[in-house]
């Protein structure tokens, strides 16, 4: 049977006139990883930082471990770990007391403190780093030391506000790793994310948010495949289709959608599973010579589009190079 | 016990990254010393160096504390660092004390660098350190919640410090160290006795020449009801402004 550790109902967050989180509802059992998945200023900041205890919702209850956070959020607080999308810790202290000061907020003794530091210094890969400022810390390194902190206490839950943001591919590569296997640990996992593929390939359960909404929840899975009925075939040709050709074929193939994508490219589209052998056979009778035929699976980003409108390449282009 | 070691953790890391630092230890230290040295050679009888001393005093810890806190609490803010501490699972309460704690510590400390000096120069035999110690103690406190609440409304460092001038000049020109405040404007005289610092100026007099303007029960009243005033404040003030 699951346990939910995280149960979020009718969330409401006004700043004045605006309304960054309006009125979601959702719940995360144990040992799951959530995503949250949503354009800039679509609420997810503003989520995490209720769930914490760093803003006070407008109205709606959340429940986290057994306790209510927002009238015992002291209680609940002991459960989590937070990674804010700034790594904050402190610039002057050395990676080794950043983590020991950590611990000590949450009432560790010396020995436990160090024993910990020094484990999660080596799990992260910082053991060289330990004695240096956080000051003097690569953009890398600090996200890593960032979640390292987060972890000193064992916290049952974790929440990571875009933890990969403005990371190079391997430090990105790394701190995925170390999500799935804190899961595999049991803990639970928050994260609130722009990219759809660090989604697609961690998350057990992901929430498009947009507006201050959750337009949809599901699996990974679910998502993909109730993305509308569409099945598509890429073709790949040894020349492009021609316009002659492309008339016929739709006179042929009714019931086939033809799109030629150039560069000897053309994609099909159908509502049904789309039968290989008429096709290619009419395409011998034209003299195009098929080098490869795939079946294309909407991507999470197919359905991100579809479900938002919006594009998800252009909807963030403030953060693409990486921030702080 | 969790608790304790949150709070002397936050204490001990403030004293190690900020209040050691050189800028703090100019401001806070070496410029009060300066200061109390300059105007101890000065005053060329004893009878004034008992006089000027609680003055000296004063404000040695006004600027020891009211510095410190300032910088501590709005840099920690900026830097977002600040967020652990809101994360953190212990109250408000425990939290407030620890970062101010550590200013307090040092005002205090501060205010016995005048008392050594004059000590070479004058008898200090007469002094009620007890209720010397325990008017210094107050002065610190006051300021420096003071400061808190001056530091929960302000974005950035130069505003904190600002404001904090802001209060402290005044605050030394009007609590009865340099005019005894019955020798000031008729309407100035409100505003001095509305300010923590007159009353415990009065008890350092009191401790150091045995005479006073009021009694000591009434100085600790006000000061201590002026401490918890703050410190009331000070909280709605972080709950209203960073818990958003
Ligand atoms: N402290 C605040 N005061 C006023 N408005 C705020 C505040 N914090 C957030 N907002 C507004 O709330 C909305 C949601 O912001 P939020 O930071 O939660 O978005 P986000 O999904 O985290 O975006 P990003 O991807 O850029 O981090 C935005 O319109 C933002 O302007
Ligand atoms: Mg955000």
């Amino acid at each position: 049977m699951s346990v939910t550790v995280v149960e979020v109902n009718n969330l409401r967050k006004k700043y004045g006139e605006v309304t960054a989180v309006n009125g979601i509802s959702f719940r995360i059992e144990e040992g799951e990883i959530f995503g949250f998945l949503g354009p800039n200023g679509a609420g997810k900041t503003t989520t995490i930082n209720m769930l914490t205890g760093l803003a006070r919702p407008t109205s709606g209850q959340i429940m986290i471990a057994g306790f209510d956070a927002v009238k015992a959020v002291k209680r609940a607080q002991r459960m989590m770990g937070v990674v804010a999308d700034v790594s904050n810790l402190y610039e002057e202290m050395n990676g080794f007391d950043n983590l020991c000061f950590c611990a000590a907020l949450y009432g560790m003794r010396k020995k436990e403190r160090e024993q910990r530091a020094r484990q999660l210094l080596d799990e992260f890969q910082l053991t060289g780093a330990g004695d240096r400022p956080f000051r003097a810390y690569s953009k890398g390194m600090r996200r890593k030391l960032t979640i390292a902190a987060a972890l000193i206490h064992q916290p049952k839950i974790l929440f990571l506000d875009e933890p990969t943001t403005g990371i190079d591919v391997a430090s990105a590569r790394q701190i995925r790793k170390m999500i799935t296997d804190l899961k595999k640990q049991g803990t639970t996992v928050f994260l609130t994310t722009h990219y759809l593929e660090e989604a697609e390939r961690i998350c057990d359960r992901i929430a498009f948010l947009v507006k201050g909404k959750i337009v949809r929840t599901g699996t990974v899975a679910d998502l993909m495949t109730n993305s509308g009925n569409e099945h598509r075939l890429e073709l790949v040709l040894d020349r492009n289709i021609s316009q002659q050709s492309e008339a016929e074929f739709k006179q042929r193939f009714p019931g086939l959608y033809l799109q030629n994508r150039g560069e000897n490219t053309c994609r099909l589209v159908a509502p049904h599973r789309i039968a290989l052998s008429p096709v290619l056979r009419y395409l011998e009778e034209q003299g195009l010579a098929v080098y490869e035929a795939r079946e294309v699976r909407p991507s999470l980003e197919d359905v991100f589009v579809q479900i938002t409108g919006i594009e998800a390449t252009n909807s963030n282009p403030e953060k693409e190079g990486g921030q702080q | 016990m969790k608790r304790w070691i949150a709070f002397w953790n936050i204490l001990k890391k403030d004293i190690q990254n900020y209040y050691l630092k050189p800028p703090n230890i100019s401001w806070g230290i070496i410029f009060p010393f300066a200061w109390t040295l300059m105007q101890l050679i000065r005053a060329p009888q004893s009878l004034e160096i008992s006089h000027l001393l609680p003055g000296l005093m004063a404000m040695s810890i006004l600027f020891g504390s009211t510095s410190m806190l300032a910088v501590t609490i709005t840099f920690e803010r900026r830097g977002r660092s600040f967020d652990r501490l809101l994360l953190a699972p212990i109250s408000l309460t425990t939290m407030v004390l620890a970062k101010t704690c550590g200013a307090v510590l040092f005002g205090v400390l501060n205010a016995f660098f005048p008392v050594s000096l004059a000590a070479f120069l004058i008898d200090l035999t007469g002094t009620n350190w007890l209720l010397l110690s325990f008017g210094v103690l107050m002065i610190a406190v006051t300021a420096t919640l003071l400061s808190l609440v001056i530091a929960v409304s302000v974005k950035e460092v130069f505003e904190a410090q600002t404001f904090s001038n802001f209060f402290r000049f005044p605050m030394l020109f009007l609590c009865g160290l340099f005019f005894p405040v019955s020798k000031l404007p008729v309407f100035l005289r409100p505003l001095a006795y509305s300010l923590p610092l007159t009353y415990g100026v009065d008890l350092l007099n009191r401790a150091l020449t045995g005479r006073g303007m009021m009694s000591i029960g009434l100085n600790s009243a006000v000061l201590l009801g002026v401490a918890g005033l703050l410190l009331t404040l000070a909280e709605r003030c972080i709950r209203r402004k960073w818990i958003l």
